[in-house]
């Protein structure tokens, strides 16, 4: 703890030290009229490094990626008004993804607040359903104490967002400075250590279970529970699913592991959620683009035991047996211990059924393809950087062809906007992600569409020499819209078809890195190949690839699980 | 089912708007909602009456439980408790109506409170009930007004809620 006695520090000052207080390293933001005496502080010391953006959006985004592939929290500054609505939809990002970020706006002078004045909104209004919990400081002597509060709120529990609205007026007033060493709040006590009584009778339903199956989610990233995961995964045996925000959490390379599911999940994953009789989920949140419709899914009989930190997860939208509230790596720790004095069932048959359903080979395209097929470009994505890269991804076709054909066998390293489904995510995740991972090889997998959301970052990137490498699948359409408008709307391909696209390659050039256009399958993976070798450089690789091509399988919205349109079907 | 939902919360500007947010934000309904400080200046005590499923009621004690400023939550309705409303009904009474109309509020122990050469302003308490009742139970033609707190409620007994 830090105390000043007697020395008078100013709201702005005091943020600044609350930042440093905090460990925060860098800092994402844009500068505006309500934040100057913060920026002013900024500038007068070097403990807190500030990023500048393109776009507050690109703030959120970043500072987003940064937590996701840190497990820090991400910290973005923005200015009132439009810096605060610019990056609200990277704040719902966060919010719908359980990211820890704190994010502070400034705000007009409290004196000016509801009198509709110059870059005024309100901020807390706003944001409101799209935080965890957010707080409009008018007095400074509050300040302090709110940002610890902020930081306490974002990272304990269910994390996610908090945002700080700080009024002109408050950055100026003065006050002693003291950080509080700890926060107690009567109205928020989230709970950490699951119910002994639900843990037993979880563990009886996992020893009787013949066809068992283990479904796991985010909450297992964000809690740093895949040592305890791989552990009991191994201890019992039991086949295990990812959702798209748990890639990583378990090794996609190991052969318990099926596969993602859900929408575009693997044939083996969605047939044996369905088929399962003990399905263990853990810090998943059976949401539609998991299970597809939850009466379908109710159709087999099945005990579903659920661990999560937060209780309203629980029994949201599927039924649950045995709900276990309480943090994931201490719950599994309890399981795996009083697994260890049992055996479970022999559950070879079980395996034998994955076995014949793994068969259908579900991700199989053509190969001998003259155009350049997505899915071989991951693969070649995949093989080159030895599954060691972060990848970071925009919303459509790449993503779920990313997921699906990148095997992420470590947590944090497959960063997307799994909730929201934000397109333009990726490339300002990707600079969060590389700041915070200086050294590491971070790509970026997008689509024209996509990439054209938050470009501007490609100035952020040059600016703080960001070595990001691009994969723009390039197939001139908004390719999971032309998908769903084949699939279901008659091949009416109503404004999806993009037309008037930049030259990426000369784009890239203009902001100062370098691009390469690849429309040869062969080109591939050499073009790959290169471009990993530069280290220092951004490089944009644009690919032309097949405009007709499809994610399968696929789950038709409100269908059931196993309702999958198959590449074979068609 | 109609449920009557009580929430001791801090009492900071904007935890209203939280929790009415999210009712509408997820489609859940609210039929009355009330509230005011309790003893303790710091906490506010919220009346919500709602109507759902058992499933729908648990996930609305579920997400308010997950509002950061929200200290507790009690399903009234799961045991033994009370409800009261205040209604203020503005009737009409001219020469006429007058005795009759001085009767029904007796009936319903009603209390006049305000008396005009034409009307007569009836303070009634009592569950949701039973001024729809005393609604019904008037000649729809004579009601010139009407305004009501929506329900408060408190547990029989032993049962509290507090902090």
């Amino acid at each position: 703890m830090d105390r000043i006695k007697g020395l008078e520090l100013s709201g702005a000052e005091i943020v600044v030290r609350c930042l440093q207080e905090e460990g925060v390293e860098l800092l994402f933001g844009y500068p505006g009229g309500a934040v100057l005496w913060i920026y002013d502080e900024l500038f007068k010391q070097d403990k807190v490094r500030h990023v500048l953006v393109r776009h507050e959006q690109g703030a959120a985004h970043a500072a987003d990626g940064y937590s996701r592939s840190s497990h820090k929290v991400g910290v973005c500054l923005v200015t009132s008004g439009p810096g605060l609505t610019n990056a609200v939809t990277g704040i719902a990002t966060a919010y719908m993804d359980s990211i820890p970020m704190v994010i502070i706006s400034g705000q007009v002078p409290t004196h000016a607040i509801g009198e509709d004045a110059f870059q005024e909104c309100d901020t807390v209004g706003i944001t409101r359903p799209c935080v965890k919990h957010n707080f409009l400081v008018r007095d400074v002597k509050d300040l302090a104490m709110t940002m610890k509060k902020a930081f306490h709120i974002a990272t304990t529990g269910r994390p996610g967002p908090v945002l700080v609205d700080i009024p002109k007026d408050v950055t100026v007033n003065k006050c002693e400075f003291h950080y509080p060493e700890t926060v107690s709040m009567r109205s928020y006590n989230p709970v950490k250590k699951g119910h002994a009584g639900q843990i037993k009778k979880a563990v009886q339903l996992l020893l009787e279970a013949q066809r068992p199956m283990i479904y796991t989610g985010g909450g297992v990233v964000l809690s740093n529970s895949s040592a305890q995961l791989k552990d009991l995964v191994k201890r019992t045996g039991f086949p295990i699913t990812n959702t798209l925000m748990g890639l990583g959490g378990y090794p996609a390379t190991d052969g318990q592991f099926l596969g993602m599911l859900g929408m575009h999940g693997t044939y083996e994953a969605n047939m044996a959620m369905q088929h399962c009789d003990v399905l263990l989920a853990i810090g998943a949140r059976f949401d539609d683009r998991v299970i597809g419709n939850p009466a379908h899914f109710a159709q087999n009989p099945r005990k579903i035991i659920h661990i999560d930190i937060d209780p309203s997860s629980i029994s949201k939208r599927v039924k649950v047996d045995v709900p276990i509230v309480g943090n994931i790596p201490d719950v599994l720790e309890e399981i795996s211990k009083l697994l260890k004095e049992a055996k479970p069932q022999d559950i070879k048959p079980w395996w034998k059924q994955i076995g014949d359903w793994r068969g259908k080979d579900c991700l199989k395209y053509d190969r001998n393809s003259k155009i350049i097929k997505p899915q071989f470009v991951l693969e070649k994505l995949y093989e080159v950087t030895a599954g060691d890269a972060f990848i970071t991804s925009d919303v459509g076709q790449h993503q779920m062809w990313a997921a699906q054909f990148y095997k992420f066998d470590q947590p944090r390293r497959w960063i997307n906007s799994g909730g929201l489904g934000t397109m333009g995510f990726g490339l300002p995740a990707a600079m969060g992600v590389q700041m915070a991972n200086p050294g590491a090889t971070v790509a970026c997998v997008t689509g024209e569409s996509s990439i054209q959301m938050c470009l501007q970052e490609l100035s952020t990137c040059k600016q703080y020499r960001l070595p990001i490498k691009i994969i723009n699948l390039n197939n001139k359409y908004m390719g999971m819209v032309r998908q769903w408008q084949q699939f279901f709307h008659g091949n009416r391909y109503s404004e999806s078809y993009m037309d008037a696209l930049p030259d990426f390659v000369k784009l890239a050039e203009g902001y100062g890195h370098s691009g390469l256009l690849i429309d040869k399958p062969a080109d591939v993976e050499p073009a790959l190949r290169e471009t990993f070798k530069r280290t220092k450089d951004l490089v944009f690789l644009d690919f032309l690839t097949d405009q007709a091509e499809n994610v399968y399988p696929m789950i038709p919205g409100g269908k059931g699980i196993t309702e999958m349109i198959l590449s074979e079907d068609l | 089912m109609k449920h009557i939902i009580s929430i001791l919360v801090e009492n900071e500007a904007g935890a209203l708007s939280r929790i009415s947010n999210m009712f509408s934000a997820r489609g859940y309904n609210i039929e009355s909602l009330t509230v005011a400080p309790t003893e303790d200046a710091s906490m506010s005590r919220m009346t919500v009456v709602t109507v759902g499923s058992d499933e729908v009621i648990e996930k609305i004690t579920k997400q308010l439980n997950k509002l950061v400023e929200v200290v507790k939550v009690v399903d009234l309705s799961e045991a033994e408790h009370i409800e009261r409303e205040l209604m203020l009904i503005k009737v009409r009474a001219g020469a006429k109506e007058r005795e009759d109309m001085k009767r029904m509020a007796d009936i319903f122990r009603g209390r006049i409170i305000d008396v005009s050469d034409n009307t007569y302003t009836i303070e009634l308490t009592g569950d949701g009930k039973k001024l729809d009742a005393f609604i019904q139970a008037l000649d729809q033609g004579a009601i010139v007004e009407t305004v009501r707190t929506g329900a408060s409620g408190i547990g029989r007994g032993n049962r509290v809620l507090r902090v």
